[in-house]
């Protein structure tokens, strides 16, 4: 279901059609984050992905008012290079997978002692000793583009 | 029984699904929500593999920090892409990749 909703993003002409059939894909996909036992991905996956991005997206189609795409003239070499290079893609990953024999073994349970709330607690240990440094330059990054978004969206650049 | 190959061969498709509207259409908006298509395709497949090896019965969590780290980062770029595209939007009246052709030769 999720990667029907995917190729209907790919397939509507109307954006915003577009961006709600991502919205859903993206809900599918923190439904298989949960199943992996991955409950904080899954949750940032809603709030960030599902919330604030796409609620980005609706806002800017809506702010500049994009009407359905007229049915253009399709370029048919673009067309056909584009349709066979994803099934070069797509025969690549078929014929991967095939060679890969530990894919083929189910996963491992996770022991008994750990609870829903185990989840969150590790990530954050993790994120907080081993990756202290990391943390602090995504969060230096996100500072330069917001400061980057409120210059390029000033009128006049005088 | 849901193996390991059946979670990468999903985020493989999603990676293709993305791929194939990347180079397909020609609205950058929508070009735009295939970039995020293919990087949470990457996440997956790091949640999958970070689950299935198992560390003192735990999942690794190097692999979810490395999710926490792309969706941060691809939520500012979704932020700046954004401004860019008004921006285009105000100069050009246009968000059709076609008709944004000056760097051309």
């Amino acid at each position: 279901m999720m990667i029907g909703f995917a190729v209907m993003v790919v397939l509507h002409r109307n954006p915003v059609a577009s961006a709600l059939s991502l919205v859903v894909s993206f809900l599918g996909l923190a439904a298989l984050f949960a199943l992996l036992d991955a409950y904080f991905i899954a949750v940032i996956q809603v709030l960030v992905y599902a919330g604030a991005v796409m609620v980005l997206f609706l806002f800017i189609i809506m702010l500049l008012d994009l009407k359905a795409e007229e049915r253009r003239k399709w370029n048919p070499l673009a067309m056909i290079g584009g349709l066979l290079v994803t099934a070069g893609f797509a025969g690549l990953l078929v014929k991967v997978l095939n060679q890969f024999p530990v894919g083929d073994r189910s996963f491992p349970p996770i022991s008994a002692s750990s609870n829903l709330t185990d989840d969150v607690h590790n990530v954050g240990t993790t994120l907080f000793t081993s990756y202290n440094l990391p943390f602090q330059v995504v969060g230096v990054l996100v500072l330069v583009a917001t400061i980057g978004v409120v210059v390029l969206s000033k009128r006049e650049l005088k | 029984m849901v193996t390991l190959n059946d979670y990468l061969l999903v985020s493989g498709l999603l990676f293709t699904v993305g791929f194939a509207g990347v180079l397909l259409r020609r609205n950058i908006i929508i070009i735009f929500m295939c970039l995020e298509l293919m990087l949470n395709a990457a996440n997956l497949s790091l949640v999958a593999f970070s689950r299935f090896y198992l560390q003192n019965g735990q999942p690794d969590y190097n692999g979810q920090i490395l999710v926490f780290f792309i969706i941060t980062v691809a939520a500012a770029e979704v932020a700046v892409g954004l401004a860019i595209i008004v921006a285009l939007y105000r100069a050009r009246q246009t968000t059709h990749v076609e008709d944004i052709n000056s760097l051309k030769f």
